[in-house]
Parts: structure tokens; sequence; C-alpha cells
């Protein structure tokens, strides 16, 4: 199987790309939502685009309310986007009606104001979960292949996994430090549970492509490690690429459809899936033929 | 066989008829409209408030009973608003909390956040307190005030979070004795003085804490503060037993009967304060609704015609096997109910994808057992016993996920876990059931050029 014969290139090229993705999030850094950093958001909408104020016009009413430290900028094209580290409620009605003052009556559509205590609570919670996650399924993954011992142990079928789920968050982890970079895309809770869900969803597939190898072990399929593991590639290809391939259908439909607040969702899950199977495929199990120790000329 | 086409044909009947009622109950008149979507409020609009409880006050052991009667008197605050489905909730330290308290207050359809703000802070928040003793402490309290007194006098400002210290009265300690263990209140009109008084009436457990603070502090006066100034300092006579205090401030007819009022609708046990609010108006709500709805729909056509095509007759089977998948689960929605916020709607849109993936299990496994040179029947039945381990092992691997992102309680993420759940247990009941027993009513258990077509796979022709 081409997979396991070239698996030094494969795995290269996923440590590429996650290093290539940390070295995103070293140079760009996050751009943390508010419900990491705590903050608030004010989001107005006009009439229609015509009678929308120029950013010039909004700073500029800002201004004279003393509020010059909201940054504002366009949503759509009828719609602002303000933000700064504080606004009450109070504050929220006086710039709602400064920023209509020109006539044009604003609406509010949506206000969001989160105490830093709650943000900093929220990463926290977030890398316990993420954590908790991998260790839970290190466990499963250990208890499901006990029986199978030889010649990997059935803890590193975990570590594997693991290793492949760790690329997996990378990617899309890098894609959004780049994005937020570019047009400020943001990590925010949603990011966050769009990781939780690639997690599951990935090592799911990793997990079939193992079972078939346990069940070619126990088959005793092949008389090497390597080419049991190259089998049992071959025969699960089609129906990962095909399983894939449905759930992006369904989240394209989310990413070109769906609402916009689900579109940067959509995004992440859709990187983190391709990610996800290219890692069960190109690195969880050439891995395994890593770990065996087998066949390093071949 | 025909058994087996019986019971697919009553498969086919019972998700028509859950298609149907997931259909009727959203539109028109029908019996069932009282089983709408729950919309979360991202999606109806509305407003998300959460309250930090201030508990420092409150022994470790009463907390939770605190919070309760917290959570009581905001409610019976909430309900005035008359908005439908409000929920308030106490949040519990939680993992990573440090033993924060919190109270979160979700009012769908409330947009303007002012006026919910003001209905909940309408917060006599009433304590007890007595005479501080002279020594030390009282001296230093003292020192801190006159020094900030002197600076205000300069025209310097002071701000009370620089010092602790001038949080605190110099002259009165608190006790235990708060607003949460009031019975009653009442406007009273004494003779003797020209103002109306607000007569207070405990209960047990405060006419006990009443009697042994009265019993200690004979000759002395007792403060009582409301929200957070003292509005009358008289001083005790005797131990009072019979759970009764009056207050006889400065009042006015309205005043009193304002703070009598407030009183009886619930004096907050425990002082609160706001620090987050998220309003999202109606127009971006529904917006994100229909799209919502509008991506799903698509999405589920799209699966469906990959299926068809690469998978052919089986693929046909497991389309109808995703439509009754469908209406099963957004039933569930309904019945249960699930509150749908963006995050799971598109969670739902997720399990689609991988109700799809035990089918291609399923039928990958098939076609090796057809190309291993079985009989069709024989491959259909082997292909679900093999595939099985596989759908067991992944999808416990996602219920594990949504368990964790369950727990993990930030209602947005709550959202997404529990119909993601849903969907990977309804997922592995269309596989297993559905498609089985539709594929055994096909009746087809020999090979022939005819059968072979129908049951592979791809563009061409195998």
């Amino acid at each position: 199987m081409i997979i396991v014969k070239h698996r030094f290139i494969f795995l290269s090229i996923a440590a590429l790309m996650v290093i290539a993705s940390w070295g995103a999030v070293a140079y760009f850094g996050l751009n943390l939502g508010i419900d990491f950093t705590g903050g608030a958001i004010l989001e107005v909408g006009y009439p229609s685009a015509a009678v929308r104020p120029t950013v010039a016009v909004m700073k500029e009413s800002l201004a004279t309310i003393e509020r010059s430290d909201i940054t504002v900028q366009p949503l759509g094209d009828d719609s602002y986007v303000m933000r700064a580290k504080d606004i009450s409620v109070a504050d929220k009605d006086l710039i709602t009606q400064t920023v209509s003052a020109s006539g044009t009556p604003a609406t509010v559509k949506r206000f969001d104001s989160i105490g830093p205590s709650i943000g900093s609570e929220l990463g926290t919670k977030a890398l316990l979960a993420i954590g908790l996650v991998l260790l839970l399924i290190i466990a499963y993954i250990a208890f499901a292949f006990r029986k199978v011992s030889r010649p990997v142990a059935s803890w590193k079928y975990g570590i594997a996994a693991i290793i492949a789920l760790v690329h997996d968050i990378s990617i899309p982890i890098g894609l959004f430090a780049y994005l937020g970079y570019v047009r400020g895309a943001e990590v925010n809770s949603l990011f966050l549970t769009a990781l939780l869900a690639i997690l599951g969803l990935s090592v799911s597939d990793t997990i079939v492509v193992f079972d078939r190898i346990r069940e070619n072990l126990q088959r005793r399929v092949a008389t090497t490690f390597s080419d049991t593991v190259g089998i049992s590639l071959n025969q699960t290809f089609v129906r990962s690429l095909n399983t894939s391939l449905t759930t992006l259908i369904a989240l394209c439909g989310v990413y070109f459809l769906g609402g916009e607040s689900t579109k940067d969702f959509a995004l992440a899950l859709i990187v983190g899936m391709a990610a996800g199977t290219y890692s069960s495929l190109f690195i969880a199990s050439p891995l395994l033929v890593l770990f065996s120790g087998e066949g390093k000329k071949k | 066989m025909w058994k087996s086409r019986l019971i697919a044909l009553l498969i086919l009947v019972v998700g028509l008829g859950v298609g149907y009622f997931d259909y009727s109950s959203q539109h028109g008149q029908s019996q069932w409209t009282n089983f709408p979507f729950r919309l979360g409020l991202d999606l109806s609009g509305g407003s998300h408030l959460v309250y930090e409880a201030d508990t420092s006050a409150i022994s470790t052991a009463d907390i939770s009973d605190a919070m309760n009667a917290l959570r009581g008197v905001i409610e019976r605050r909430v309900n005035l608003f008359g908005v439908a489905e409000s929920i308030v909730q106490v949040e519990g330290g939680g993992i990573a909390g440090e033993g924060v308290r919190r109270l979160i207050v979700e009012l769908p359809g409330v947009t303007d956040v002012n006026a919910a703000v003001a209905l909940i802070n309408k917060t006599p928040n009433l304590a007890f307190k007595t005479e501080r003793p002279a020594g030390p402490e009282k001296d230093t309290i003292n020192a801190a005030w006159k020094a900030a007194q002197d600076k205000i006098a300069t025209g310097q400002v002071v701000n009370v979070e620089d010092d602790p210290l001038l949080k605190q009265d110099p002259n009165y300690i608190d006790t235990t004795l708060t607003g949460r263990f009031l019975k009653r209140a009442q406007v009273t009109f004494n003779q003797n003085a020209i103002s109306p008084s607000v007569s207070l009436e405990f209960n047990s457990e405060g006419t006990k804490l009443f009697a042994d603070i009265t019993k200690a502090n004979v000759g002395k006066r007792v403060a009582i503060y409301l929200d957070g100034a003292p509005i009358s300092e008289p001083t005790v006579n005797e131990e009072i037993r019979d759970g009764r205090a009056e207050i006889s401030g400065q009042f006015t007819l309205d005043q009193a009967k304002q703070l009598t009022r407030d009183l009886n609708l619930g004096a907050l046990p425990v002082p609160i304060k706001l620090v987050s609010t998220q309003t999202i108006g109606a127009t971006l709500g529904s917006d994100a609704v229909s799209k919502g709805a509008r991506a799903g729909l698509y999405g589920l056509m799209a699966i469906m015609i990959f299926l068809v095509l690469w998978y052919r007759l089986p693929g046909l089977l497991a389309s109808i096997a995703l439509g009754i998948y469908t209406a099963l689960v957004l039933a569930l929605f309904k019945l249960i109910p699930v509150t749908l916020t963006s995050a799971g709607i598109a969670g739902f849109i997720l399990s689609l994808g991988i109700a799809v993936d035990a089918n291609v299990l399923i039928f990958e496994r098939m076609k090796e057992e057809l190309r291993g040179g079985k009989e069709l029947g024989e491959a259909i039945e082997d292909g679900f016993k093999r595939a099985w381990l596989s759908i067991r092992d992944s999808n416990i691997s996602s219920l594990i996920t949504a368990v964790i992102l369950f727990w993990f309680g930030e209602s947005l993420i709550e959202g997404f876990a529990l119909t993601f759940a849903i969907g990977v247990l309804i997922s592995l009941f269309s596989a297993i059931v559905i498609t089985r027993v539709l594929l055994r009513a096909t009746g087809v258990h020999h090979s022939n050029a005819v059968t072979r077509f129908f049951f592979s796979s791809g563009i061409f022709k195998q």
C-alpha cells in the first residue's frame, strides 16, 4: 500500500502543516473573542445601506461622547459592529442615540457585554475540556484494543490516535490565527465547539481503521505488520473518503447557505474534517507501523 | 420475507407519520401546534444576563440554600415581566469557577435590556447590623473614613475599591440576619408617629436569629440597612421573640408602600452584580433560523443524491433511512424539548453526515463480502455483522465527546452537544435497524447481473 510504503513523506507533510500552523499562531497570535477576554460588542443596524453613516462619521459621533476607545467595523451593508473593553447598559443607549443623531435611526441588533472573570473562566474550561476528551479517548482506545498487544501495545494505538488529533486541531487553529490577522476572524466559543467536534469525528474515523487492523491481525491476513496495516488501509480507504465527503457536503451547506453567525464555525469544521480524514489514513496508521519498529528497509 | 416487508412498510408508515407531525406542528392549525421548536436566545432574540452573587457573608453550608432563595426571588420578578419560557438558573462554581456562584437569567423576546436589568435590580437588599464594639478595628476604619473625607474636602478623588476599609461601616458590623429570612412586610401606622412605618415578620429561622440578636444587644442599637444604607437605627429595649420588627424611617406613604411591595416581592437574600449581558435582536435570530433550515434541507438533499449515485439501490434505501432519521430527530427536538441554538442546528446538520457513516461502513463491508464470492443475502447479513464493531467503537468515541461538551456547561456549547448526541444515538438506530429492514425487504438473495449492478457502487459498472 502506497501510504505505508511512503509513510515518511506523508508524515513529513503532516509535520510541516502542524509546524506552519503553530508558526501562524506564534506570528499572528489568536484573535480571541470577547467570550474569552471579556469586553463588549454593540451591533447596530440602519434601515438601508444608503442611510448608513460612514465610518468617519461614526467615529466623529463617538468622539463627541468621549468614546473614541470604541472601534467601528462595518458588517454586511447596513450594519456596524462596535467593540470596546467596556460598554455599560446605560452607555449602550447613549451610544445608539449618538450614532443615530444624523437623522437615521440605528436599531440595536446585538449587545454583548461580558465580564473579564467569565472570559478567563471559559478559557480554563476549554483547556480542561480538550484535555479531558483526549484523555478519555486514549483510555477508551486502550480498552477497546486491549486484546491486541502484538506487535504493538494497545496503548500505543491510543498515542497514535492522539498524535493524529493534535494534527487535526492544530490546522484549524493555525488557519484561524491567519484569518484573524487577515479579516478579523474570531476564536470564540463556537470555534471551540468546532474543535471539540473535530476531536470526536476524527477519532471515530481513526478508530474505524484501527478496528480493521485489529480484525486483520486476528485473521492473520498478512505475515508482516506493515502489510497488515496496508491491507487494512486499502479496505477502509473508500469508506473514509465517502464518509468525509457526505459530512463535508452537509458542512458546505452550513457554510454557503447558513447564517452569518455559523459561517466561521462551518469553515473550522470543514478544515478540521479534511485534516481528520488525512490524519486517519496518512498519520495514525503509518505511525503504528513506525511504533512496531518493523520494515525499516522496505 | 413477507414478514420483513411488513416491518419495512410499518417503518415507512411510522416515518411518514412522524414527518407529518414535524410538518403540521410547525404550520397552520393542527392539534399539535403546542409542540413548536424551542428556539434559543440567539434564534428567537432576547436577553441573556449573568449576575455574580456575593456569597462572602454566608457560611459555606448555607450557600446553596441562599442561592435557591435568590433564584426564587428573581424568578418572581422576571415573571412580572410576563415573558414566556424565561429561565432563571444558578450556576454553581463549575469546573473552573473557583467557587463563584452565578445567576443566569434568560429572557426570550426581551430586547430592551435596560428594562430587564432595572426590573431585576429592583433590589431592596435588606440587612440587619449590630453596633461595632469600640476597639482598634473601629479606630482604623474610622481613620480610613476620615482620611477619605479629608481628601474629598480638598477636591481629590477617592476610589472605594482602593481601600477595603472604606467598604466597612465604622459603626456597625454585619449579622447573618438579612432579607432572606423575611416572611412578610406591611405598612403600619403608629399613633405616636406622624409618618407610616413598615413592619416586618420573619420566618422561623429569622425569628430565632432576631431573638438572638436582640437578646445580645439590649440597650444597644441595631441598624436596618436597605441597599447598603442605614434607614433606621432603633435601640433594642428587650429580647424580641415573636419575630416582628418595625422600620420607622421618615417614609412618605408612597415610599412605605413601595418598600413593602419590594420587600414582599422578595428582598434579595444575596447581593448580586451584573457581570455579563447579551442581547440579540429578533431580526438577526429569524434570519439565522431560515438560513439554518435552508442549509439543512439542501445539505440533506445533496447527501441523498450522492448516496443514490454512488451506492445505487442500497444508497436509495439509506436515503430513505436518512429521511426517517431526520423526521425522528426533529420530532425528538420538539418532544423533549431541546432548545435549538444556531450551534445546535449546525450540530444537527453535522449529525446528518455521521448518520450516513454507519450506512457507508455497512455497504462497503457488504461489497467486500460480495467480492469474496458470497451470495447477496449472506453478504448483506455479514456486512451488518462485521461492520458493527467499527460502528460501535466510532460512535462511542463521538458520544464521549458529546458528553464532555454537554458537561462543559456553556449554554451555546450545550446546545451543540445535545443535538449532536441525539443525532449519534438515532443514527445508530437508523443504520442498524431501518436500513437493514429495508434491505431485507428487497428480498434479494441470489446474485445475478441485475442485482450485482444495483448493489455495486461507483460511476461505472463493476
